[in-house]
Formats: structure tokens, sequence, C-alpha cells
């Protein structure tokens, strides 16, 4: 195709193994990229204007329905938001078993995307189900992986889907020792087939592939990330979450039902686990670096298609860290602390499976949500997914239409996009003459 | 033999929540040695919901260019739901898929009927339209029909009650 003045398009429709309704649309001449669209044409879910109007208590349970595989993220940005609004702090057990939520949450969500939605790219299936009759007891070990992660989630939240366990505060019940006591032998088998995951996707093949990203995730003092830190990047910004919207805008496109997030007079960033990984791994314990190490991830990866990897590595983290909270567990005496409304803001961030997730809320003394605002972590890689499939197309022209259209999906699922979220909003489309 | 009557949906988006309205309106109705389970969908989960079943039958709505309220009835045991049944469901891996992955796992159980009612309208907490609601109690009376109606009803365990 070089030199030539021909078009040439890319177009996926309807993106199949994403949560939500996009497309994708390329659009080459010569050996340029002109246009690249992710088209997110998944109706608006308007949580925000849901919201206003509602007692501040209701929040983690209005924006747990955003989403039906990260609920506990929008819980816990809302409550720590919320609680950051009326100047409370929750620590100690409570905090633990905040953590611990979170652990089932990533666990479910990492080996869904990793097993049942990315792996059948590498391996070159259509399909988890295509790949399940080759490779049964990889199939069969991520299902009881991710039924543990349910588990956990339902322990501690209450139920698996959209968790009715969490208030802001802490929670309405807190779990006995001897109700997270069957987690434990559960959780020490679950590592066993994390590890064989993460040995069996580091040994995929990768493509050449490392754009120079500004990496942004949260940063804490001691803990490899959940609910709270800093704001952190690759290129040195560092801010309190309460300064995210002087340094982070949103903006309309055309094509898009969702939001287009930036850093402001930088342009695009990186959210999710190569963010996370690559600004905490000092954070990991010594046992997960290791494993990391073997598996051939540097300290700071960039290349996105390793993030199949890098969800792999969390996952056993996030066994390892539901291990060491249940093993330190005694029941809080109380398991929420009272938080009594005020005319005030309040901002969290929150490490969602797939990235940072920002919650900002204005409550009355009344305790009535005057405003809200939610920027999820996939309209925040919005740009850098066109940025990606841009270069990546570029690179690849050489290759076959098929093997280019199939190429170009498996760098939007390196996002693990959730549409459903971003819309609170994926087609593939290249044309090329 | 055990028997599973498994609804699923969200009850919050219109004619999504019509799997789980059959479970809730056929669980008094049903034999007590009748397991009803209502799920949201998630198609990786159902293999488990169903792993000690000898007899499951499946609810759930659909989208095939039918008249909205249409009852389509599959014996998912003879082979892949048609493609065009497009199976509502907000996760990446639904109802569907979840057959096809238990099929290549050799995980169905004994027997999975599946009732695919055409839905309308899927708006955020609206109740499901009239259509649907008439497919919901046919679908209920077809249960009843296949594994018997329970023989002394108990106090609050009357038809309709909407316990989850």
């Amino acid at each position: 195709m070089s030199g030539s003045k021909k078009t040439r398009t890319v177009r996926v429709d309807a993106l199949a193994r994403v949560e939500g309704e996009g497309g994708v649309l390329v659009r080459v001449k010569g050996d340029k990229v002109v246009e690249v669209k992710l088209r997110i044409y998944e109706p608006p879910r308007f949580f925000e204007a849901f919201l206003r109007g509602r007692h501040f208590t209701e929040a983690p349970d209005i924006t747990a329905r955003i989403c039906g595989i990260c609920p506990v993220a929008y819980q816990m940005s809302s409550i720590h938001a919320m609680e950051n609004a009326c100047g409370v702090t929750v620590t100690g057990p409570i905090r633990d078993l905040r953590r611990l939520l979170y652990c089932g949450e990533w666990i479910e969500s990492h080996v869904l995307h990793v097993a049942m939605l990315h792996a059948p790219d590498f391996l070159g299936y259509e399909s988890a189900i295509h790949m399940a009759k080759d490779h049964p007891t990889v199939v069969t070990n991520s299902l009881q992986l991710k039924k543990l992660g349910n588990e956990i989630v339902t322990v501690a939240g209450g139920r698996e889907i959209h968790p009715v366990n969490v208030r802001v505060g802490g929670f309405h019940k807190a779990p006995s020792k001897k109700e997270l006591e069957p987690l434990v032998e559960k959780l020490k088998a679950g590592r066993d087939i994390a590890v064989s995951i993460l040995r069996l996707v580091a040994g995929f093949p990768f493509p050449d592939f490392t754009p120079d990203y500004e990496l942004v995730a949260l940063r804490h003092p001691s803990e490899y990330p959940f609910n709270e830190g800093r704001l952190v990047s690759s290129r040195g910004l560092d801010i309190a979450v309460s300064d995210y919207e002087s340094r982070f805008a949103e903006e309309h496109v055309e094509h898009s039902n969702a939001l287009h997030s930036s850093l402001k007079e930088r342009g695009a960033y990186f959210v999710g686990p190569l963010a996370r990984y690559g600004l905490n791994f000092d954070r990991l314990p010594p046992a997960v670096q290791q494993l990391a190490k073997e598996a051939g991830l540097p300290p700071v990866c960039k290349n996105p298609f390793q993030s199949i990897v890098v969800r792999a590595v969390e996952t056993v983290y996030a066994i390892d860290e539901a291990l060491r909270i249940l093993a330190a567990y005694e029941p809080p005496e109380r398991p929420w602390v009272d938080v009594s409304p005020r005319d005030g803001v309040g901002m969290a961030c929150t490490e969602a499976p797939r990235g940072i997730l920002y919650h900002r809320y204005r409550i009355g003394a009344d305790g009535l949500i005057q405003e809200a605002k939610i920027v999820p972590p996939t309209s925040q890689n919005l740009r850098t997914i066109e940025d990606d499939l841009r270069l990546f197309v570029e690179k690849n022209l050489a290759l076959p239409q098929d093997q280019l259209t199939w190429r170009c999906e498996q760098a939007v699922r390196n996002y693990d996009p959730c549409i459903s979220c971003a819309t609170h909003f994926l087609n593939l489309t290249i044309e090329r003459a | 033999m055990t028997r599973i009557l498994i609804g699923t949906g969200n009850l919050h988006a219109g004619d999504d929540a019509a799997g789980l309205f059959v479970a809730r309106k056929a669980r008094p109705r049903l034999p007590t040695d009748v397991r009803v389970v209502e799920a949201a969908g998630d198609g990786a989960g159902l293999l488990d919901v169903w792993s000690e079943g000898d007899d499951v039958i499946l609810v759930d709505a659909a989208v095939s260019g039918s008249l909205p309220g249409t009852i389509h009835q599959f014996d998912a045991m003879a082979g892949p739901v048609p493609a065009r049944f497009n199976l509502r469901s907000s996760h990446a891996f639904g109802v569907a898929p979840g057959i096809e992955l238990a099929r290549a796992l050799s995980r169905l159980p004994g027997r999975l009927t599946l009732f695919a009612i055409e839905a309308d309208s899927f708006g955020t907490g609206a109740p499901p339209t009239p259509g649907v609601r008439r497919a919901i109690d046919e679908v209920v009376d077809a249960v009843v029909a296949s594994w018997g109606e329970r023989m002394h009803l108990h106090r609050g365990d009357a038809p309709g009650d909407a316990r989850s």
C-alpha cells in the first residue's frame, strides 16, 4: 500500500467481547491514517442527573447500577467522596473490608477479561466458547477463579452483583470470621490457578508496540492502590485527588456518546492495570514482583498488548492481599461510623479494574445531592485507544484486511473497555483506498 | 431428579426483567422440590447454577424481530440458540454464550429448555410492557404445566407473591 493514494477503510460495526455497544472506524489514505473514530453509540445513561436531589446515603446503591462488572468500584468511589465531603475518614477493619471487597471485584473482572474475552485473541479463537473445546482446563479453572471473586463480593458485599451491604461510613453488616473462613482455603487453591494463568498468558506472542504513554494512577505511601492515594503520572504529575478537575478535562466529540478525557495542555493519557503496575511496581509484595519478572514483565511496561499479563499479575496480587486481610481480620465492633451531612464538596478516586474512577459530589446540610460528576476509566482511555489504533494501523498496513481488522479489535480489547460505564457508552471500520 | 427454574435479567430495565418475574410468579405454584433461582444473566455463572440440575428451565428476554410478547421455546440440548436471538444482557458474557460454553465443556444439565420472551422496551426503571406481562403469565403457566402444580399452598404463597 505504501505510496498509494488509494483510501482503505477498516470497519468493525459491533465490537465483540467488550462491555456495552460501540464500533471502530479507521480511514487510511496512502500510508497514512487520516481518521480514527471509536464510535460509542450505546445511549448515555444520565446517572449524574439521576443523583441530583437524592440523599447522599443513596449514592453507593444508585451508582453501583452503572455497571454489572465493576459495581464495587462505583460504590467505593461514591462513599469515599461522600465521606470526604463530610470530613470523615474510615480506618481499621472497615477499611480492610473495603479492600477485601475490591480484591473480589478485581479477581472476577480480571479473570473474565484475561481468560474469556482477551485470551482467544492470542490463541487464535473467535471466542472463549471455541477456545474451550481445545483448552477446557484453562476455561474451567478460570471459571472457578471468577466464581471465587464473586464469592468474596458476596460475603463482604451481600450479593455478587450490585452489592447491597455497602454504606457511607462502612457496611450495614460486617461478616464474622466464621463467614470469611471458608474463603481462605479457596484462595490458596485459587492462587495456584492464578499463577498458572499468568504463566500461560506470559507465553503469548505480543506485537512490538510501545507508545510513549503518560501513565496515570493512584499511588499510596505503602500499598498497591485500591481506595486512596495521590494521583501520579509517568511525566511527573503528583496531585491530590481534590485537584483532579484542575488538571483533567472532559469534552464532547461528535462520534461518541461518551465524553473524552484529556490532561489539560498535554492530551491523552493512559489509566488501568498497565498504569497502575508501572507506577506502583515497588508497592507489590516481593513474591508478586518475582512472578512478574518471571513472566517477562519489566517494572514499567508500555506495550498495551501485554496488559493481559499485568491483569494476571494483579489477579495474583488481589488473592494475596485478600489472604493477608483475612489472616488479620477481626470484625469491627460497629460496622460503620456515623457520617453527618454538611454543606460541602467531596471528591474521591479509586482504582476500578479498568483504572481510576473519579467521583465528585456537592451536597447540602440536608444531605441532598446538589451536583454529581462521574468520570469512569474507559472514557479516560478513549483518546488513547484512538491514538493506539492510528499508530497500530500505520505500522501494520501490509496486513490483509481481515487480519488488520482482527488486530484492531484486539487493540481495543487491550483496554477491557466498559462502554456501559463510559456512557454512563463498541463495532470497527477501517477504510483504506 | 433435581429440577431448577432460572429466571435471568435486570429488574430495573423494563422488559429485561421478564425472566425474573417468571421465577417470582412460578415459585409459589411449583412443587417444593423445584429450585427457583433469579440470576443477573452472567452466562459464565449459569454453569454453576445448573451444575446439579437434571431438568432445567431457563427464562430470559430476547430481541429477534418478532412481535413483543412472543414466546420462543428452545430445546437447548438440541443445538445452539439461533443467532438472530439477541438474548439481552448487560454482560459481555451473557446467557447464550453461557449455554454454548457449557456445551463445549460438557457441562450442560441433563435437560435444558429455554423460554425467550420477545422484549419491546428496556427503559431504566420502567415496568415490563403489557405484551411482555401477558407472556410472563403464559410462561409461568407453561412451567407449572410441565412440572406440576404445588398441591397445598401455604399462607403467603399465593400466586404473584414477589419474593426473591
